[in-house]
């Protein structure tokens, strides 16, 4: 249970990382805060900065938005015993894993140019996809007591 | 309430008023890089230029780096035209600035490019502005891009900055402006050849092989040089 707490948590900041630079991409705020390397400005407004005619930041709010959902459904008791929402995280999880390494690539031998909150959203989706990956591994029924006071006591 | 869900919306609630708080935050084009000077004043200056200097024929190109044909230009065009006339010392090429008033960043790019360029990373930070022209369809403002363009092209970084907050070369490129009015440039990119506008019924972007034709012509109706004859004594 805890797994499918922490992804919550990490799907949750890199909603926000992806939310910054979508509103950026949109022409919200100034300029990105990239820090005194530069390099995001690069990234995002290089041609790979778009997929299908959105900013690849849009997917990234998407695909977080979407593992923090069922995540969040993954926690309540009445999923806790059922492995398929571990099954879930973990097929999205490896399609971000999957993305983030495309988008990676592309910085580091294409554009040349390393963007901070990018690597900051691909530390994110790594974890997630590592823990995942344990909670894939772990059974499902195991309940954590102190994450979920709702559920009946069986030694009662 | 479950811990987690509090632990979970708190840290919503801080995640959102930190990228509210980002997105409040943000730098500004210079004014005396972005805008057009004063005063005008000729600083001498009359273009960076590719090629030979004993090539007998002069282009020059008068651009808009904000301007979308001029970059297709830069990017498709230009490099067959170096290959085939600047690095074979038939054609010299002058870069001149026309910063279009429908452009709202023609200026500031046209000074980054002055500010590296005093750098000797002029040709850099062109490619630089060319290729990354995105930055001119978002309308967003490129100075921090711009930035790091700067920096990728090889310039240094506080310089590049100092240059760009004192406006340097604005009465220079504006010189270049009123230049290329007095010559009748009506649009970017306008081309000259020793002199004369070139293409002026041409209804397309010209590509490498007019430049190639209009090199040819010239030279066929060229005198042909003198030949060095020994010396008597």
């Amino acid at each position: 249970m805890r797994y499918r707490q922490t992804i919550a948590v990490l799907a949750l900041v890199g909603l926000f990382v992806a939310l910054y630079l979508w509103l950026h991409a949109l022409g919200y705020g100034g300029a990105i805060k990239c820090g005194a390397s530069g390099g995001c400005e690069i990234v995002q407004t290089s041609q790979w900065a778009t997929f299908l005619g959105l900013p690849v930041a849009f997917y990234g709010v998407v695909g977080y938005l979407t593992m923090l959902v069922v995540a969040i459904v993954a926690v309540r008791p009445a999923a806790r015993a059922e492995a398929g929402w571990s099954k879930l995280l973990a097929l999205l999880a490896t399609i971000g894993f999957g993305f983030t390494l495309y988008l990676t690539y592309l910085e580091l031998f294409v554009i040349h140019a390393i963007c901070r909150w990018c690597i900051g959203s691909a530390v994110i989706i790594t974890l997630i996809w590592v823990v995942s990956l344990l909670a894939l591994r772990s059974p499902a029924t195991r309940t954590d007591r102190a994450a979920s006071p709702l559920l009946p006591d069986p030694r009662a | 309430m479950n811990r987690f869900y509090v632990v979970l919306t708190a840290l919503a609630v801080v995640l959102g008023v930190s990228v509210f708080a980002l997105l409040k935050t943000g730098g500004g084009a210079p004014a005396a890089a972005a805008g057009p000077p004063p005063t005008v004043a000729d600083d001498g200056f009359r273009g960076y230029t590719l090629g030979q200097g004993t090539a007998p024929i002069e282009i020059v190109e008068y651009l808009d780096f904000e301007c979308p044909v001029c970059a297709t230009f830069a990017t498709v065009q230009m490099p067959t035209i170096k290959e085939q006339l600047i690095n074979t010392g038939r054609v010299r090429w002058k870069f001149r600035d026309y910063p279009l008033p429908i452009h709202k960043y023609s200026r500031f790019a046209a000074h980054a490019a002055q500010c590296a360029g005093a750098q000797g990373r002029y040709f850099e930070m062109q490619d630089q502005l060319f290729a990354h022209h995105q930055w001119a369809q978002t309308g967003k403002d490129p100075s921090s891009l711009f930035r790091s363009l700067a920096q990728a092209a090889g310039a240094d970084v506080k310089a590049y900055d100092a240059c760009m907050e004192s406006g340097k070369y604005a009465q220079r490129i504006e010189y270049s402006r009123q230049e290329g009015e007095q010559l009748q440039v009506d649009g970017t990119p306008t081309f000259f050849a020793n002199g004369t506008k070139l293409f002026t019924s041409l209804r397309r972007l010209p590509s490498s092989d007019d430049f190639k034709a209009v090199v040819d012509s010239i030279t066929a109706h060229s005198p042909p040089k003198p030949v060095a004859r020994p010396a008597h004594h």
